[in-house]
């Protein structure tokens, strides 16, 4: 049963994916903490191996779209691989309920961004248009 | 132009490692600042988040922390997600559906509050 709420909170954010440009993280972390029961340092990591696959499929769908700039990924990439590192630390440095609540907090962030930006009358992100 | 995108980088990456997400959240809303469109800046952040949750996942496999069979069950199902996701995008209306996971991450986050 619970495999099964993992597998459609996964495929959930697989479209946040895709939708957004994110990786999916924000469903996949208290996911793993909830249902399978994770801590959330390791929750965090795993995550990080589940967004992988998830992003690389999805530049390839938006590169036959056109939508990808590879040079600017690039350098993108290669600052968030000197950032990487710091935020591991701090993960690990933090007491687990501490990072909890943050992580939390993170979300309901989110989450009123994406309110704000669909209830706005003229929304001009992430989509080109006011489709999205 | 470069080093902007450098700085970018670096600010998600910290995050995304912090909170072992994307980053994705931080880079589209700088894309769009930095002059991307939206559809160039999400489908950019998910080329870019590739590089990122690699470093991410080996630096915390260093650590011991990372579980592959979980990473297994969650991101199967979301690779088929994010083709259904990217294809929504290019063509449908989907107000409805980003307050329908904005009310789902607030769902979830009271449940990982309380």
């Amino acid at each position: 049963m619970s495999e099964l709420v993992v597998v459609i909170l996964g495929f959930a954010g697989g479209v946040l994916a895709g939708l957004f440009g994110v990786g999916g993280g924000i469903l996949f972390v208290p996911t793993l903490v909830l249902v399978l029961g994770l801590t959330q340092v390791h929750a965090e990591a795993t995550s990080l191996l589940a967004i992988l696959p998830t992003v690389i499929v999805g530049a390839w769908r938006q590169h036959r779209h056109g939508n990808v700039d590879w040079h600017a990924a690039l350098f993108l990439g290669l600052g968030a691989v000197i950032g990487v590192e710091g935020g591991v630390q701090a993960a690990k440095a933090l007491p687990e309920d501490t990072l909890q609540t943050l992580f939390a907090v993170f979300m309901l962030v989110v989450a009123a961004s994406l309110a704000w930006r669909a209830l706005r009358p003229q929304s001009s992100y992430p989509s080109d248009d006011d489709r999205l | 132009m470069s080093v902007r995108l450098l700085a970018i980088g670096l600010v998600a990456g910290v995050f995304s490692a912090l909170f072992g997400v994307g980053g994705g959240i931080v880079v589209v809303p700088l894309l769009v600042a930095a002059g991307f469109s939206g559809r160039a800046a999400t489908g950019t952040s998910l080329a870019a988040i590739s590089l990122t949750a690699a470093a991410g996942a080996i630096a915390y496999g260093f650590h011991g922390d990372v579980k592959p069979g979980a990473a297994l069950l969650v991101g199967a199902p979301a690779v088929a997600g994010v083709f259904l996701g990217v294809e929504v995008q290019q063509r449908l209306t989907s107000r409805t559906l980003t307050l329908g996971f904005a009310f789902l991450l607030t769902a979830v986050a009271i449940r990982l509050l309380v």
